[in-house]
Protein backbone atom coordinates (compact mmCIF):
# COMPACT_ATOMS: atom_id res chain seq x y z
CA UNK A 1 0.00 0.00 0.00
CA UNK A 2 1.46 3.38 -1.00
CA UNK A 3 0.55 5.23 2.17
CA UNK A 4 3.68 6.83 2.67
CA UNK A 5 4.89 7.97 -0.34
CA UNK A 6 2.58 10.97 -0.60
CA UNK A 7 4.70 14.16 0.15
CA UNK A 8 5.93 14.71 2.95
CA UNK A 9 5.15 13.13 6.52
CA UNK A 10 4.84 14.98 9.50
CA UNK A 11 6.16 13.79 13.13
CA UNK A 12 5.91 15.81 16.46
CA UNK A 13 9.51 17.35 16.05
CA UNK A 14 8.59 18.78 12.86
CA UNK A 15 6.17 21.73 14.87
CA UNK A 16 6.56 25.00 13.47
CA UNK A 17 5.75 27.08 15.96
CA UNK A 18 5.28 30.30 13.36
CA UNK A 19 2.59 28.11 12.10
CA UNK A 20 0.09 27.50 15.31
CA UNK A 21 -2.83 26.43 13.56
CA UNK A 22 -0.89 23.50 11.96
CA UNK A 23 1.13 22.87 15.05
CA UNK A 24 -2.40 21.81 17.22
CA UNK A 25 -3.65 19.86 14.82
CA UNK A 26 -0.71 18.03 14.19
CA UNK A 27 -0.24 17.66 18.06
CA UNK A 28 -4.65 16.65 17.97
CA UNK A 29 -3.79 14.07 15.33
CA UNK A 30 -1.25 12.44 17.12
CA UNK A 31 -3.14 12.37 20.53
CA UNK A 32 -5.85 11.06 19.39
CA UNK A 33 -3.61 8.46 17.64
CA UNK A 34 -1.83 7.13 20.16
CA UNK A 35 -4.51 7.11 22.98
CA UNK A 36 -7.08 5.05 19.99
CA UNK A 37 -4.37 2.66 19.39
CA UNK A 38 -3.69 2.16 23.14
CA UNK A 39 -7.62 1.69 23.44
CA UNK A 40 -7.73 -0.78 20.47
CA UNK A 41 -4.34 -2.75 22.06
CA UNK A 42 -5.87 -2.75 25.23
CA UNK A 43 -8.03 -6.51 25.49
CA UNK A 44 -5.52 -7.36 23.37
CA UNK A 45 -3.16 -6.80 26.15
CA UNK A 46 -5.40 -7.96 28.68
CA UNK A 47 -5.31 -11.44 27.21
CA UNK A 48 -2.10 -12.05 27.98
CA UNK A 49 -1.84 -10.91 31.41
CA UNK A 50 -4.96 -12.73 32.24
CA UNK A 51 -3.30 -15.83 30.62
CA UNK A 52 -0.24 -15.36 32.81
CA UNK A 53 -1.23 -14.98 36.24
CA UNK A 54 -2.12 -17.44 38.48
CA UNK A 55 -6.06 -18.40 38.90
CA UNK A 56 -5.70 -16.43 42.74
CA UNK A 57 -4.74 -12.96 41.22
CA UNK A 58 -7.85 -13.19 38.75
CA UNK A 59 -10.52 -12.66 41.03
CA UNK A 60 -9.69 -9.81 42.59
CA UNK A 61 -11.16 -6.36 42.39
CA UNK A 62 -9.83 -4.18 41.43
CA UNK A 63 -7.14 -6.46 38.75
CA UNK A 64 -3.64 -6.07 38.91
CA UNK A 65 -2.30 -4.22 35.79
CA UNK A 66 0.78 -7.04 35.21
CA UNK A 67 0.75 -10.34 36.56
CA UNK A 68 2.73 -10.35 40.48
CA UNK A 69 4.24 -13.76 39.33
CA UNK A 70 4.52 -14.95 35.95
CA UNK A 71 2.76 -17.94 35.56
CA UNK A 72 4.27 -20.08 32.55
CA UNK A 73 2.73 -23.37 33.87
CA UNK A 74 -0.95 -21.88 32.67
CA UNK A 75 0.17 -23.02 28.93
CA UNK A 76 1.35 -26.87 29.60
CA UNK A 77 -1.72 -27.19 32.01
CA UNK A 78 -3.92 -25.37 29.66
CA UNK A 79 -2.01 -27.54 26.90
CA UNK A 80 -2.75 -31.47 29.02
CA UNK A 81 -5.95 -30.30 31.01
CA UNK A 82 -7.88 -33.45 31.87
CA UNK A 83 -11.10 -34.41 29.09
CA UNK A 84 -9.23 -31.44 26.51
CA UNK A 85 -7.35 -32.71 23.51
CA UNK A 86 -5.44 -29.93 22.19
CA UNK A 87 -2.99 -31.47 20.25
CA UNK A 88 -5.44 -33.32 18.28
CA UNK A 89 -7.21 -30.59 17.29
CA UNK A 90 -4.29 -28.44 16.58
CA UNK A 91 -3.64 -31.37 13.98
CA UNK A 92 -7.31 -31.39 12.77
CA UNK A 93 -7.72 -27.65 12.56
CA UNK A 94 -4.23 -27.36 10.80
CA UNK A 95 -5.45 -30.53 8.43
CA UNK A 96 -8.40 -28.79 7.28
CA UNK A 97 -7.16 -25.08 7.12
CA UNK A 98 -4.17 -27.19 4.86
CA UNK A 99 -6.86 -29.22 2.45
CA UNK A 100 -9.21 -26.22 2.13
CA UNK A 101 -6.30 -23.55 1.05
CA UNK A 102 -5.24 -25.72 -1.03
CA UNK A 103 -8.57 -26.59 -3.13
CA UNK A 104 -9.57 -22.64 -2.93
CA UNK A 105 -5.90 -22.11 -4.94
CA UNK A 106 -6.91 -24.81 -7.60
CA UNK A 107 -10.33 -24.12 -7.89
CA UNK A 108 -10.25 -20.42 -7.68
CA UNK A 109 -7.66 -20.38 -10.25
CA UNK A 110 -9.02 -22.32 -13.17
CA UNK A 111 -12.24 -20.62 -12.54
CA UNK A 112 -11.10 -16.99 -12.57
CA UNK A 113 -8.62 -17.87 -16.03
CA UNK A 114 -12.09 -19.48 -17.08
CA UNK A 115 -13.80 -16.04 -16.70
CA UNK A 116 -10.83 -14.25 -17.59
CA UNK A 117 -9.70 -15.33 -20.74
CA UNK A 118 -11.69 -17.36 -22.30
CA UNK A 119 -15.01 -16.69 -24.45
CA UNK A 120 -17.98 -18.87 -24.56
CA UNK A 121 -22.25 -18.92 -24.19
CA UNK A 122 -23.11 -18.18 -20.98
CA UNK A 123 -19.94 -17.22 -19.29
CA UNK A 124 -21.08 -13.88 -18.51
CA UNK A 125 -24.17 -15.38 -16.84
CA UNK A 126 -22.58 -18.12 -14.35
CA UNK A 127 -20.31 -15.07 -13.41
CA UNK A 128 -23.30 -12.85 -12.53
CA UNK A 129 -24.15 -16.26 -10.54
CA UNK A 130 -20.80 -15.69 -8.91
CA UNK A 131 -20.99 -12.45 -7.58
CA UNK A 132 -24.64 -12.54 -6.60
CA UNK A 133 -23.63 -15.37 -4.30
CA UNK A 134 -21.54 -13.18 -2.33
CA UNK A 135 -25.45 -11.62 -1.15
CA UNK A 136 -26.40 -14.59 0.07
CA UNK A 137 -27.07 -15.63 3.45
CA UNK A 138 -25.28 -19.43 3.97
CA UNK A 139 -28.32 -20.01 6.21
CA UNK A 140 -30.13 -20.69 3.19
CA UNK A 141 -27.96 -23.36 1.80
CA UNK A 142 -27.60 -24.52 5.33
CA UNK A 143 -30.42 -27.27 6.15
CA UNK A 144 -30.54 -28.77 2.74
CA UNK A 145 -26.98 -29.27 3.09
CA UNK A 146 -27.06 -30.80 6.47
CA UNK A 147 -29.93 -32.87 5.61
CA UNK A 148 -27.75 -34.58 2.46
CA UNK A 149 -24.48 -34.76 4.60
CA UNK A 150 -26.63 -36.12 6.73
CA UNK A 151 -28.02 -38.82 4.09
CA UNK A 152 -24.55 -39.50 2.64
CA UNK A 153 -22.68 -39.87 5.73
CA UNK A 154 -20.94 -37.44 5.48
CA UNK A 155 -21.49 -35.54 8.81
CA UNK A 156 -19.54 -35.78 11.74
CA UNK A 157 -16.76 -36.37 9.01
CA UNK A 158 -14.15 -33.32 7.41
CA UNK A 159 -15.89 -33.66 4.37
CA UNK A 160 -18.33 -30.54 4.79
CA UNK A 161 -15.62 -28.34 5.64
CA UNK A 162 -13.42 -29.63 3.14
CA UNK A 163 -14.69 -30.14 -0.06
CA UNK A 164 -16.76 -27.46 -0.74
CA UNK A 165 -13.29 -25.53 -1.64
CA UNK A 166 -12.58 -27.45 -4.40
CA UNK A 167 -15.43 -26.55 -6.10
CA UNK A 168 -15.24 -22.82 -6.74
CA UNK A 169 -13.57 -21.39 -3.61
CA UNK A 170 -14.99 -18.54 -3.09
CA UNK A 171 -16.59 -16.31 -4.58
CA UNK A 172 -14.19 -12.91 -4.05
CA UNK A 173 -11.31 -15.44 -4.42
CA UNK A 174 -13.02 -16.08 -8.22
CA UNK A 175 -13.35 -12.77 -8.61
CA UNK A 176 -10.06 -11.54 -6.97
CA UNK A 177 -7.65 -13.82 -9.92
CA UNK A 178 -10.00 -13.32 -12.77
CA UNK A 179 -9.20 -9.45 -12.65
CA UNK A 180 -5.21 -10.29 -11.53
CA UNK A 181 -5.23 -12.32 -14.80
CA UNK A 182 -6.83 -10.00 -16.90
CA UNK A 183 -3.97 -7.57 -16.39
CA UNK A 184 -1.61 -10.28 -17.95
CA UNK A 185 -0.95 -9.21 -21.41
CA UNK A 186 -2.29 -11.10 -23.86
CA UNK A 187 0.40 -11.40 -25.94
CA UNK A 188 2.13 -14.29 -23.59
CA UNK A 189 -0.53 -16.09 -23.99
CA UNK A 190 -0.85 -15.83 -27.52
CA UNK A 191 2.87 -16.71 -28.34
CA UNK A 192 2.42 -19.46 -26.13
CA UNK A 193 -0.90 -20.77 -28.37
CA UNK A 194 1.15 -20.52 -31.52
CA UNK A 195 3.99 -22.69 -29.90
CA UNK A 196 1.27 -25.03 -29.46
CA UNK A 197 0.38 -24.97 -25.80
CA UNK A 198 -2.99 -25.92 -24.60
CA UNK A 199 -5.23 -23.91 -22.33
CA UNK A 200 -4.46 -26.41 -19.34
CA UNK A 201 -0.08 -25.60 -20.06
CA UNK A 202 -1.06 -21.75 -20.30
CA UNK A 203 -2.57 -21.79 -17.05
CA UNK A 204 -0.49 -23.95 -15.27
CA UNK A 205 2.80 -22.63 -16.80
CA UNK A 206 2.34 -19.05 -17.33
CA UNK A 207 -0.76 -17.73 -15.17
CA UNK A 208 0.08 -19.52 -12.26
CA UNK A 209 3.86 -18.14 -11.72
CA UNK A 210 2.67 -14.87 -12.78
CA UNK A 211 0.48 -14.97 -10.26
CA UNK A 212 2.24 -15.29 -7.33
CA UNK A 213 1.21 -12.27 -5.28
CA UNK A 214 -2.36 -12.50 -5.69
CA UNK A 215 -2.35 -15.99 -4.87
CA UNK A 216 -0.83 -15.49 -1.94
CA UNK A 217 -3.87 -13.23 -0.97
CA UNK A 218 -5.97 -15.40 -1.74
CA UNK A 219 -4.47 -18.21 0.44
CA UNK A 220 -3.96 -16.09 3.34
CA UNK A 221 -7.36 -14.61 3.44
CA UNK A 222 -9.08 -18.45 3.20
CA UNK A 223 -6.33 -19.55 5.83
CA UNK A 224 -7.40 -17.09 8.07
CA UNK A 225 -11.34 -17.73 7.46
CA UNK A 226 -10.93 -21.36 7.91
CA UNK A 227 -8.89 -21.20 11.23
CA UNK A 228 -11.20 -18.33 12.62
CA UNK A 229 -13.81 -20.53 11.57
CA UNK A 230 -16.52 -21.84 13.86
CA UNK A 231 -19.90 -22.14 12.20
CA UNK A 232 -19.20 -24.58 10.38
CA UNK A 233 -17.29 -26.78 12.51
CA UNK A 234 -20.11 -26.32 15.23
CA UNK A 235 -23.16 -27.13 13.30
CA UNK A 236 -21.37 -30.28 11.28
CA UNK A 237 -18.91 -31.64 13.67
CA UNK A 238 -19.72 -33.41 16.76
CA UNK A 239 -17.69 -35.94 18.14
CA UNK A 240 -14.68 -34.90 20.22
CA UNK A 241 -11.81 -36.19 18.36
CA UNK A 242 -12.77 -34.50 15.54
CA UNK A 243 -13.30 -30.92 17.01
CA UNK A 244 -11.09 -27.99 15.89
CA UNK A 245 -9.28 -25.23 17.71
CA UNK A 246 -12.56 -23.22 17.96
CA UNK A 247 -14.95 -25.83 18.79
CA UNK A 248 -12.44 -26.78 21.75
CA UNK A 249 -12.26 -23.24 22.96
CA UNK A 250 -16.07 -23.45 22.90
CA UNK A 251 -15.93 -26.82 25.15
CA UNK A 252 -13.36 -25.14 27.24
CA UNK A 253 -15.36 -22.58 27.87
CA UNK A 254 -18.76 -24.25 28.65
CA UNK A 255 -17.35 -27.33 30.99
CA UNK A 256 -14.55 -24.93 33.08
CA UNK A 257 -15.75 -21.14 32.93
CA UNK A 258 -13.86 -20.29 35.94
CA UNK A 259 -10.35 -21.46 35.02
CA UNK A 260 -9.87 -18.20 33.50
CA UNK A 261 -6.28 -17.82 32.81
CA UNK A 262 -6.44 -21.68 31.40
CA UNK A 263 -8.88 -20.38 29.00
CA UNK A 264 -7.15 -17.00 28.02
CA UNK A 265 -3.37 -19.37 27.35
CA UNK A 266 -5.46 -21.51 25.19
CA UNK A 267 -7.43 -18.42 23.43
CA UNK A 268 -3.75 -16.94 22.71
CA UNK A 269 -3.00 -20.34 21.11
CA UNK A 270 -5.87 -19.92 18.40
CA UNK A 271 -4.26 -15.92 18.23
CA UNK A 272 -0.83 -16.41 17.82
CA UNK A 273 -0.70 -17.99 14.40
CA UNK A 274 -2.57 -15.40 13.06
CA UNK A 275 -0.57 -12.83 14.62
CA UNK A 276 2.70 -14.30 13.26
CA UNK A 277 0.83 -14.63 9.72
CA UNK A 278 -0.04 -10.86 10.12
CA UNK A 279 3.85 -9.98 10.28
CA UNK A 280 4.57 -12.25 7.48
CA UNK A 281 2.08 -11.57 5.17
CA UNK A 282 0.82 -8.06 6.23
CA UNK A 283 1.12 -6.98 2.54
CA UNK A 284 -1.30 -9.86 0.98
CA UNK A 285 -3.62 -9.57 4.03
CA UNK A 286 -4.35 -5.91 3.81
CA UNK A 287 -4.63 -6.35 -0.20
CA UNK A 288 -6.91 -8.77 0.35
CA UNK A 289 -9.04 -7.01 2.44
CA UNK A 290 -8.72 -3.91 0.20
CA UNK A 291 -9.55 -5.97 -2.86
CA UNK A 292 -12.67 -7.06 -1.57
CA UNK A 293 -13.61 -4.29 -0.22
CA UNK A 294 -13.64 -1.70 -2.71
CA UNK A 295 -14.65 -4.04 -5.67
CA UNK A 296 -17.85 -2.60 -6.18
CA UNK B 1 -18.32 -23.86 -46.09
CA UNK B 2 -15.75 -26.03 -44.91
CA UNK B 3 -14.29 -22.39 -43.30
CA UNK B 4 -17.75 -21.84 -41.86
CA UNK B 5 -17.42 -25.25 -40.34
CA UNK B 6 -13.56 -24.77 -39.12
CA UNK B 7 -14.86 -21.73 -37.33
CA UNK B 8 -17.97 -23.79 -35.65
CA UNK B 9 -16.05 -26.77 -34.29
CA UNK B 10 -13.70 -24.18 -32.85
CA UNK B 11 -15.93 -22.00 -31.19
CA UNK B 12 -17.53 -25.87 -29.90
CA UNK B 13 -14.36 -26.66 -28.73
CA UNK B 14 -13.49 -23.33 -26.96
CA UNK B 15 -16.76 -23.55 -24.87
CA UNK B 16 -15.88 -27.03 -23.71
CA UNK B 17 -12.49 -25.35 -22.74
CA UNK B 18 -14.63 -22.90 -20.85
CA UNK B 19 -16.56 -24.85 -19.15
CA UNK B 20 -13.89 -27.13 -17.88
CA UNK B 21 -12.07 -24.54 -16.69
CA UNK B 22 -15.46 -22.97 -14.65
CA UNK B 23 -16.59 -26.48 -14.31
CA UNK B 24 -15.81 -26.75 -10.73
CA UNK B 25 -17.52 -23.45 -9.60
CA UNK B 26 -20.95 -24.26 -11.86
CA UNK B 27 -20.60 -27.67 -10.33
CA UNK B 28 -20.23 -26.23 -6.98
CA UNK B 29 -23.34 -23.06 -7.57
CA UNK B 30 -25.19 -26.25 -8.47
CA UNK B 31 -24.52 -28.63 -5.87
CA UNK B 32 -23.90 -26.79 -2.85
CA UNK B 33 -26.13 -23.15 -3.65
CA UNK B 34 -28.59 -23.85 -5.80
CA UNK B 35 -29.58 -27.44 -5.54
CA UNK B 36 -29.93 -26.35 -2.10
CA UNK B 37 -31.76 -22.94 -2.29
CA UNK B 38 -34.32 -25.13 -4.14
CA UNK B 39 -34.63 -27.79 -0.97
CA UNK B 40 -34.77 -25.18 1.35
CA UNK B 41 -37.29 -23.56 -0.24
CA UNK B 42 -39.57 -27.10 -0.35
CA UNK B 43 -38.87 -28.16 3.56
CA UNK B 44 -39.99 -24.38 4.40
CA UNK B 45 -43.21 -25.72 3.33
CA UNK B 46 -42.97 -28.92 4.81
CA UNK B 47 -43.15 -30.52 8.48
CA UNK B 48 -39.68 -31.94 8.26
CA UNK B 49 -37.80 -33.90 11.96
CA UNK B 50 -35.20 -34.79 9.62
CA UNK B 51 -35.50 -38.21 10.36
CA UNK B 52 -38.32 -38.71 8.85
CA UNK B 53 -39.53 -37.90 5.13
CA UNK B 54 -40.66 -34.27 4.91
CA UNK B 55 -44.82 -33.85 5.10
CA UNK B 56 -46.54 -30.91 3.03
CA UNK B 57 -48.29 -28.39 5.06
CA UNK B 58 -48.46 -25.56 2.91
CA UNK B 59 -47.88 -21.88 4.64
CA UNK B 60 -48.18 -23.39 7.88
CA UNK B 61 -44.51 -22.95 9.05
CA UNK B 62 -44.54 -19.36 7.69
CA UNK B 63 -48.08 -18.67 9.76
CA UNK B 64 -46.92 -20.20 13.00
CA UNK B 65 -43.33 -18.35 12.37
CA UNK B 66 -45.77 -14.65 11.83
CA UNK B 67 -47.99 -15.39 14.36
CA UNK B 68 -47.96 -18.40 16.96
CA UNK B 69 -43.80 -18.34 17.37
CA UNK B 70 -43.16 -16.33 21.31
CA UNK B 71 -39.82 -15.05 20.32
CA UNK B 72 -40.07 -15.16 16.73
CA UNK B 73 -40.65 -10.98 16.45
CA UNK B 74 -37.95 -10.30 19.56
CA UNK B 75 -35.42 -12.24 17.49
CA UNK B 76 -36.28 -9.95 14.69
CA UNK B 77 -36.12 -6.71 16.61
CA UNK B 78 -32.81 -8.04 18.44
CA UNK B 79 -31.34 -8.14 14.96
CA UNK B 80 -32.89 -5.51 13.49
CA UNK B 81 -31.57 -3.30 16.75
CA UNK B 82 -27.96 -4.54 16.49
CA UNK B 83 -27.86 -4.14 12.83
CA UNK B 84 -29.15 -0.51 12.66
CA UNK B 85 -26.55 0.44 15.30
CA UNK B 86 -23.63 -1.69 14.45
CA UNK B 87 -23.19 -1.12 11.16
CA UNK B 88 -23.60 2.68 10.99
CA UNK B 89 -21.33 3.20 14.21
CA UNK B 90 -18.94 0.79 12.37
CA UNK B 91 -19.10 2.58 9.50
CA UNK B 92 -18.37 6.25 11.05
CA UNK B 93 -16.09 4.63 13.63
CA UNK B 94 -14.01 3.04 10.70
CA UNK B 95 -14.26 6.04 8.49
CA UNK B 96 -13.18 8.92 11.07
CA UNK B 97 -10.70 6.22 11.65
CA UNK B 98 -9.26 6.33 8.46
CA UNK B 99 -9.37 9.93 7.81
CA UNK B 100 -6.90 9.95 10.72
CA UNK B 101 -4.58 8.02 9.50
CA UNK B 102 -4.34 9.48 6.32
CA UNK B 103 -2.90 12.99 7.72
CA UNK B 104 0.30 13.20 6.95
CA UNK B 105 1.73 11.75 9.96
CA UNK B 106 4.75 9.45 10.95
CA UNK B 107 4.26 6.26 11.90
CA UNK B 108 0.86 5.89 9.90
CA UNK B 109 2.02 2.28 9.27
CA UNK B 110 2.47 1.81 12.72
CA UNK B 111 -0.92 2.84 13.98
CA UNK B 112 -2.45 0.99 11.40
CA UNK B 113 -1.05 -2.01 12.36
CA UNK B 114 -2.38 -1.38 16.01
CA UNK B 115 -6.20 -0.62 14.79
CA UNK B 116 -5.73 -3.42 12.54
CA UNK B 117 -4.96 -5.92 14.91
CA UNK B 118 -8.10 -6.87 16.60
CA UNK B 119 -9.85 -8.13 13.28
CA UNK B 120 -7.32 -10.71 12.78
CA UNK B 121 -8.51 -11.98 16.43
CA UNK B 122 -10.81 -15.48 15.78
CA UNK B 123 -13.96 -14.89 16.77
CA UNK B 124 -14.18 -17.56 19.52
CA UNK B 125 -11.06 -16.01 20.87
CA UNK B 126 -12.16 -12.70 21.00
CA UNK B 127 -15.66 -13.37 22.80
CA UNK B 128 -14.29 -15.68 25.22
CA UNK B 129 -11.53 -12.47 25.92
CA UNK B 130 -14.41 -9.77 25.56
CA UNK B 131 -16.61 -11.94 28.04
CA UNK B 132 -14.07 -11.81 30.75
CA UNK B 133 -12.81 -7.97 29.96
CA UNK B 134 -16.77 -7.11 30.61
CA UNK B 135 -17.21 -9.48 33.94
CA UNK B 136 -19.64 -7.01 35.78
CA UNK B 137 -17.08 -8.43 39.16
CA UNK B 138 -14.23 -8.58 38.12
CA UNK B 139 -13.62 -7.20 34.54
CA UNK B 140 -10.92 -4.99 33.08
CA UNK B 141 -13.89 -2.56 31.80
CA UNK B 142 -15.95 -1.90 35.04
CA UNK B 143 -11.76 -1.56 37.16
CA UNK B 144 -11.83 1.73 34.00
CA UNK B 145 -15.35 2.96 34.90
CA UNK B 146 -14.47 3.04 38.68
CA UNK B 147 -10.98 4.85 38.10
CA UNK B 148 -12.08 7.29 36.26
CA UNK B 149 -15.69 7.91 38.41
CA UNK B 150 -18.12 6.49 36.03
CA UNK B 151 -20.84 4.38 36.49
CA UNK B 152 -19.99 0.96 36.04
CA UNK B 153 -22.54 -1.48 34.19
CA UNK B 154 -23.46 -5.42 34.13
CA UNK B 155 -22.59 -5.61 30.52
CA UNK B 156 -23.99 -8.93 29.38
CA UNK B 157 -25.51 -9.70 32.43
CA UNK B 158 -28.06 -7.33 31.93
CA UNK B 159 -31.09 -7.68 29.70
CA UNK B 160 -31.07 -3.68 29.34
CA UNK B 161 -26.90 -3.47 28.44
CA UNK B 162 -26.78 -7.21 26.92
CA UNK B 163 -26.97 -5.91 23.47
CA UNK B 164 -25.37 -2.81 23.60
CA UNK B 165 -22.62 -4.52 25.16
CA UNK B 166 -22.15 -7.33 21.83
CA UNK B 167 -22.74 -3.70 19.76
CA UNK B 168 -19.54 -2.14 22.01
CA UNK B 169 -17.70 -5.51 20.90
CA UNK B 170 -18.32 -5.35 17.40
CA UNK B 171 -16.61 -1.61 17.39
CA UNK B 172 -13.59 -3.15 18.39
CA UNK B 173 -13.38 -4.73 14.86
CA UNK B 174 -13.54 -1.22 12.76
CA UNK B 175 -9.74 -2.00 11.67
CA UNK B 176 -11.08 -3.97 8.83
CA UNK B 177 -13.30 -1.02 7.65
CA UNK B 178 -10.90 1.37 8.23
CA UNK B 179 -8.30 0.13 6.00
CA UNK B 180 -10.80 -0.10 3.47
CA UNK B 181 -11.47 3.16 3.18
CA UNK B 182 -8.12 4.17 3.85
CA UNK B 183 -6.91 2.58 0.46
CA UNK B 184 -10.29 4.73 -0.96
CA UNK B 185 -9.14 7.61 0.53
CA UNK B 186 -5.83 7.16 -1.51
CA UNK B 187 -7.21 6.43 -4.50
CA UNK B 188 -8.39 10.60 -4.67
CA UNK B 189 -6.72 12.18 -6.78
CA UNK B 190 -4.76 14.84 -5.29
CA UNK B 191 -5.29 17.26 -8.02
CA UNK B 192 -8.89 17.71 -7.59
CA UNK B 193 -7.93 19.03 -3.89
CA UNK B 194 -5.42 21.42 -5.52
CA UNK B 195 -8.19 22.86 -7.97
CA UNK B 196 -10.53 23.12 -4.97
CA UNK B 197 -8.11 24.79 -2.93
CA UNK B 198 -7.10 27.09 -5.85
CA UNK B 199 -11.00 27.61 -5.59
CA UNK B 200 -10.52 28.92 -2.58
CA UNK B 201 -12.28 26.00 -0.19
CA UNK B 202 -11.59 25.14 3.02
CA UNK B 203 -10.97 21.97 4.63
CA UNK B 204 -14.61 21.04 5.32
CA UNK B 205 -15.81 22.14 2.06
CA UNK B 206 -13.10 19.58 0.48
CA UNK B 207 -14.06 17.13 2.92
CA UNK B 208 -18.14 17.30 2.13
CA UNK B 209 -17.45 18.16 -1.51
CA UNK B 210 -14.21 15.68 -2.48
CA UNK B 211 -13.79 13.38 -0.25
CA UNK B 212 -17.25 12.22 0.81
CA UNK B 213 -18.39 11.75 -2.76
CA UNK B 214 -16.20 10.19 -4.04
CA UNK B 215 -16.02 7.82 -0.87
CA UNK B 216 -19.80 6.78 -1.54
CA UNK B 217 -19.36 3.46 -3.80
CA UNK B 218 -16.97 2.27 -1.36
CA UNK B 219 -19.30 3.24 1.25
CA UNK B 220 -22.04 1.94 -0.30
CA UNK B 221 -20.41 -1.55 -0.94
CA UNK B 222 -19.67 -1.76 3.00
CA UNK B 223 -23.18 -0.69 4.04
CA UNK B 224 -24.83 -3.57 1.98
CA UNK B 225 -21.89 -6.21 3.05
CA UNK B 226 -22.35 -4.81 6.15
CA UNK B 227 -26.17 -5.22 6.86
CA UNK B 228 -26.12 -8.22 5.28
CA UNK B 229 -23.72 -9.27 7.33
CA UNK B 230 -25.41 -8.05 10.84
CA UNK B 231 -28.48 -9.84 9.87
CA UNK B 232 -26.25 -13.49 10.36
CA UNK B 233 -24.99 -12.50 13.37
CA UNK B 234 -23.83 -15.72 15.69
CA UNK B 235 -20.86 -16.45 17.62
CA UNK B 236 -20.29 -14.00 19.82
CA UNK B 237 -23.92 -13.94 21.24
CA UNK B 238 -24.01 -17.84 20.73
CA UNK B 239 -20.99 -18.05 23.20
CA UNK B 240 -21.76 -15.07 25.80
CA UNK B 241 -25.07 -14.96 26.18
CA UNK B 242 -26.74 -17.74 24.62
CA UNK B 243 -29.30 -15.55 23.43
CA UNK B 244 -30.06 -14.23 27.33
CA UNK B 245 -30.75 -12.52 29.83
CA UNK B 246 -34.51 -12.48 29.36
CA UNK B 247 -34.04 -13.10 25.58
CA UNK B 248 -32.20 -9.70 24.99
CA UNK B 249 -29.65 -10.67 22.62
CA UNK B 250 -32.25 -13.18 21.47
CA UNK B 251 -30.28 -13.05 17.28
CA UNK B 252 -32.27 -14.21 14.85
CA UNK B 253 -29.71 -16.93 13.56
CA UNK B 254 -29.22 -17.79 17.10
CA UNK B 255 -32.97 -18.58 16.84
CA UNK B 256 -32.50 -20.83 13.51
CA UNK B 257 -29.66 -22.51 14.80
CA UNK B 258 -32.06 -23.80 17.72
CA UNK B 259 -34.78 -24.73 15.60
CA UNK B 260 -32.64 -26.70 13.17
CA UNK B 261 -30.13 -28.27 15.20
CA UNK B 262 -31.92 -28.36 19.03
CA UNK B 263 -34.77 -29.24 17.85
CA UNK B 264 -34.47 -30.71 14.10
CA UNK B 265 -37.76 -28.42 12.94
CA UNK B 266 -36.14 -28.33 9.69
CA UNK B 267 -39.12 -26.75 8.10
CA UNK B 268 -39.66 -24.58 10.31
CA UNK B 269 -35.70 -23.21 10.28
CA UNK B 270 -35.35 -23.66 6.23
CA UNK B 271 -38.63 -21.12 6.29
CA UNK B 272 -37.05 -18.37 8.71
CA UNK B 273 -33.99 -18.84 6.39
CA UNK B 274 -36.09 -17.61 3.33
CA UNK B 275 -37.61 -14.82 5.06
CA UNK B 276 -34.17 -14.05 5.78
CA UNK B 277 -33.44 -14.03 2.43
CA UNK B 278 -36.63 -12.09 1.07
CA UNK B 279 -35.68 -9.33 3.66
CA UNK B 280 -31.96 -9.01 2.39
CA UNK B 281 -33.32 -9.02 -0.87
CA UNK B 282 -35.57 -6.33 -0.73
CA UNK B 283 -33.07 -4.57 1.39
CA UNK B 284 -30.55 -4.71 -1.09
CA UNK B 285 -32.54 -3.77 -3.70
CA UNK B 286 -33.60 -0.92 -1.46
CA UNK B 287 -30.12 0.30 -0.88
CA UNK B 288 -29.70 -0.24 -4.74
CA UNK B 289 -32.40 1.70 -5.51
CA UNK B 290 -31.69 4.94 -3.23
CA UNK B 291 -27.48 4.96 -4.59
CA UNK B 292 -28.49 6.64 -7.15
CA UNK B 293 -29.33 9.70 -5.21
CA UNK B 294 -26.04 9.47 -2.67
CA UNK B 295 -23.62 7.21 -4.85
CA UNK B 296 -21.63 9.00 -7.10
CA UNK B 297 -19.75 7.32 -10.05
CA UNK B 298 -16.86 8.65 -12.01
CA UNK B 299 -18.34 7.81 -15.45
CA UNK B 300 -21.14 9.48 -14.32
CA UNK B 301 -22.02 12.39 -16.52
CA UNK B 302 -23.98 15.17 -14.02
Amino acid sequence: MATETRETLYGLGDIDLRKPRRAVKLVAVHALLVVGALVFLLPLFWLVTTSLKPQSEVYVFPPTFLPKTFQWQNFPEGWNYQGMMWPRWMVNTLFITAMVVLGVLLSSSLCGYGFARLSFPGRDFWFMMVLASIMLPGQVTLIPLYVGYHRIGWLDTFKPLIIPAFFGGGAFNIFLLRQFFRSIPLELEEAAIVDGAGRFRIWWQIFLPLSKPALATVAVFSFQAVWNDFYGPLIFISTREKFTLALGINMFKGLYATQIPLMMAMSMLMVIPMIIMFFVAQKQMIRGVILTGIKA
Amino acid sequence: MTERRRTRRRRLRETMTGYLFIGPVVLGLIAFTLGPMMASLYFSFTKFPLLQAPEWIGFRNYVNMFTQERYFWQAVKVTVTYAVTAVPLGLLGSFSLAMLLNQKVKGIAWFRTCFYMPTIVPAVASAVLWGWLLNPDYGLVNAILLKVGLPTSRFLGDPKSALASLVLMSLWGVGGGMIIYLAGLQGIPESLYEAAKIDGANELRLFWHITVPMMTPTIFFNLVMGLIGSFQYFTAAFLLTAGGPVFSTYFYNLMLYERAFKWLQMGMASAMAWFMLVVVLLLTLAVFRSSGMWVYYETEVR
